[in-house]
């Protein structure tokens, strides 16, 4: 029984990976960037819902709602300002960028909502429980819990579905394998990473609200951590491949989970990473990750 | 020509150097014999740390207002400096600080920065007063550096007695930051303690950093183990987590913290109903009606929109420390700061020194910099601490 509440916390952690770790494989994929700032975009997104429905009372759905449409935006905005300027620039410069703009984010969220804790308010309760009570309660799976599993599962079919299928999704396949080839064969590779950013924003705030909906502790730096371990399940799972992500979200909440209950509390992130560098030592382009040579 | 701009510029150099070496009280004495004194206060501004550096640069500030508008005939001019909560950068704002030609260091917030900026003050012969910061390593072989809050280990054995005294359990789980000197230092102090006095641990579970979210297998050890007390000497963000995820599992033990988590009730959207039961080491009651902590906790509310936690009350009563040892010195206006440092630890260890304050009265220091005070257990009841 405590084996299956194990499970049921890893799984529940987990997803909450794979739904960070779905924006980050899907930028890096096609825009071939470390997004760092993905976690504060997650954070701001939290704060949006959390102002919306704690401090103006308005209903949870318009939290999630202008949540996503601010985060959006604001992907949009920083896609514009930081990114796109550094285009033809050497990658390196693009993440340290990135990671200036994840302190920007930081501190701008902390001169706006305050430094101290907010407590996120709980929003997937129904007829006044929070989940579901099973062997007379002796296992508790929340709402919440269930709900990210399920949101998880179809946002990754959906952007599947959204590459293979349609105009927009060939035009970021092709970006993601040569950016001069496609523009050559007329892709408008500049809008195709923008809307790529803007559909990894969108994807932050859902990922930010289920986030803080699971652990309801909401402050400026909430993101960062949940941030790199979503980075690390997405190099995990093969960073660019959405499946990937999910599983290897999934994954990373599990080990992380049996680790801290089965071997010690006090090591859990090292035997984490250190599991996380023999899967990369194995199949170093991750587990589902497609393992493309160089060609000179 | 070059040559020449190099040497006009060396040489407006060296005199910037003799400027700032001369009598630094000549220009602090007013005419009407007033002595300026300058605080300079170091916490985290930005970061993780953000709030709790930001109580005891506000408490402080509070205090610094109130004894200026006293006009005692010593005026207090402050500055405060971020440290982002990271030793290396700590050393930079407390060379802010001398460039700002400080005489007294009030600070660090928390312990890395601190120990770092002490081992500084000390060679530099600075005095330096902290609010918060509680390990030992702090004042260790340092004797210009003195704590307003209590020691780790001391809070530690505090609670473990306290737990024996009341029969509170024989059980106990401890969950602990092991990233965080002090919640492990206090954790250490409580298992030690609680070794000797014969309560059992059956349950030591730990996480890594503040913003850890998932408690659920931390938890269930303890549940698991029986553990009828949990002790956590964490700070409150973290333990509002725990809380709420030990009421989703259905598991009631009697939760006990440190100093740290003073301020749960008040973070916003809470649900207090969850500390309900909740006991904690604080010095500090902020419902309290004793009225000169009533008046400090209005004048924060209004100025910062927030009820004050401990840190806050700390900050406040390190100023007044400092202002009342000063006023107990002859000649201050004289002094140097490496002089002015000499004779605040003689005042301070001179064990008639003591301070009333918002977190204790009659608050005494030793020798090594510890402070000597009561610690007062209090329990959540109805939303509001009630003194145990």
């Amino acid at each position: 029984m405590t084996f299956l509440g194990h499970l049921v916390t890893g799984l529940s952690l987990g997803a909450i990976y794979a739904i960070i770790a779905l924006g980050y494989t899907m930028v890096y994929g096609i825009a071939k960037m470390l997004n760092f700032a993905h976690g504060d975009v997650i954070m701001v997104g939290a704060f949006v819902c959390f102002t919306v429905v704690s401090s103006l009372e308005l209903p949870p759905v318009l939290g999630i709602i202008l949540a996503v449409i601010l985060c959006t935006v604001l992907g949009i905005i920083i896609e514009r300002l930081a990114y796109k300027p550094l285009r033809q620039a050497p990658s390196l410069a693009v993440l340290i960028t990135a990671i200036g703009v994840s302190y920007l984010l930081q501190n701008g969220a902390q001169l706006i909502w305050g430094a101290s804790p907010k407590s996120f308010p709980s929003m997937f309760n129904f007829g006044g429980e929070n989940g579901i009570s099973l062997f007379d309660g002796q296992l508790n799976i929340s709402y919440v819990a269930i709900i990210t599993v399920s949101v998880c599962i179809i946002i990754m079919i959906a952007l599947t579905l959204f590459t293979e299928k349609t105009r927009m999704g060939k035009a970021m396949r092709a970006c993601s394998e040569d950016k001069a080839a496609a523009q050559l064969m007329g892709v408008n590779v500049n809008q195709t990473i923008s809307v790529t950013f803007a559909i990894g924003s969108a994807l932050a705030a859902v990922a930010g609200v289920l986030m803080c909906s699971a652990y309801p502790a909401l402050s400026p730096t909430t993101g960062s951590l949940p941030g790199i371990k979503a980075f690390t399940a997405a190099v995990f799972g093969g960073i660019g491949s959405i499946p990937g992500a999910l599983l290897g979200g999934i994954l990373l909440g599990l080990i992380e989970t049996f680790t801290k209950a089965y071997i010690t509390t006090d090591l859990s992130d090292a035997i984490v990473f250190a599991v996380l560098i023999v899967v990369l030592l194995v199949k170093p382009s991750g587990l589902l990750g497609k393992y493309v040579p160089e060609k000179v | 020509m070059k040559k020449l701009l190099t040497i006009v510029l060396v040489l407006a150099l060296c005199l910037a150097c003799f400027a700032g070496c001369g009598g630094k009280k000549d220009d602090a004495t007013a005419d009407d014999g007033t002595v300026t004194i300058k605080i300079g206060g170091i916490g985290p501004l930005t970061g993780g740390a953000a709030t709790y550096g930001f109580a005891t640069e506000y408490g402080a500030q509070i205090a610094v207002d109130e004894i200026n508008a006293l006009n005692s005939g010593i005026k207090i001019e402050y500055d405060f400096q971020d440290d982002t909560g990271v030793a290396e950068t700590s050393v930079a704002a407390y060379n802010e600080l001398k460039d700002w030609d400080v005489d007294v260091i009030y600070g660090c917030t928390t312990t890395a920065p601190c120990v770092a900026v002490a081992s500084e003050t000390f060679a530099d012969r600075y005095f330096q007063l902290t609010p918060s910061a509680s390990s030992p390593d702090v004042t260790a072989g340092k004797n210009n550096v003195f704590q307003m809050c209590f020691t780790d280990p001391n809070q530690g054995a505090t609670a473990a007695n306290f737990v024996k005294d009341n029969s509170l359990a024989t059980k106990v789980g401890v969950i602990y930051n092991n990233g965080d000197a002090y919640s492990t230092g206090i954790a250490q102090g409580f298992i030690a303690k609680a070794g000797e006095l014969g309560i059992e641990v059956v349950a030591e579970q730990t996480f890594p950093a503040d913003t850890t979210t998932d408690f659920n297998v931390q938890l269930t050890a303890c549940k698991d183990a029986g553990a009828e007390l949990v002790f956590m000497p964490i700070y409150y963000g973290p333990a509002s987590l725990i809380l709420q995820q030990a009421d989703q599992m259905g598991y009631d033990p009697i939760f006990f913290g440190g100093d740290g988590m003073d301020g749960i009730l008040s973070i916003e959207g809470f649900d207090t109903s969850l500390a309900e039961g909740l006991m904690l080491l604080t010095p500090f009651n902020a419902t309290s009606t004793e009225e000169r902590t009533a008046n400090f906790v209005n004048t924060y509310k209004e100025r910062y929109g927030e009820v004050p936690n401990q840190f806050a009350a700390d900050g406040y009563d390190c100023i007044y420390a400092i202002y009342e040892a000063c006023l107990k010195i002859e000649g201050l206006a004289d002094m140097d700061h490496a002089q002015l440092c000499e004779a605040l630890i003689a005042v301070f260890t001179s064990g008639d020194f003591k301070v009333d304050g918002l977190t204790g009265t009659g608050m005494t220091w030793q020798v090594n910099g510890e402070v000597s005070k009561e610690a007062m257990v209090v329990e959540i009841v109805d939303g509001v601490y009630v003194q145990k």
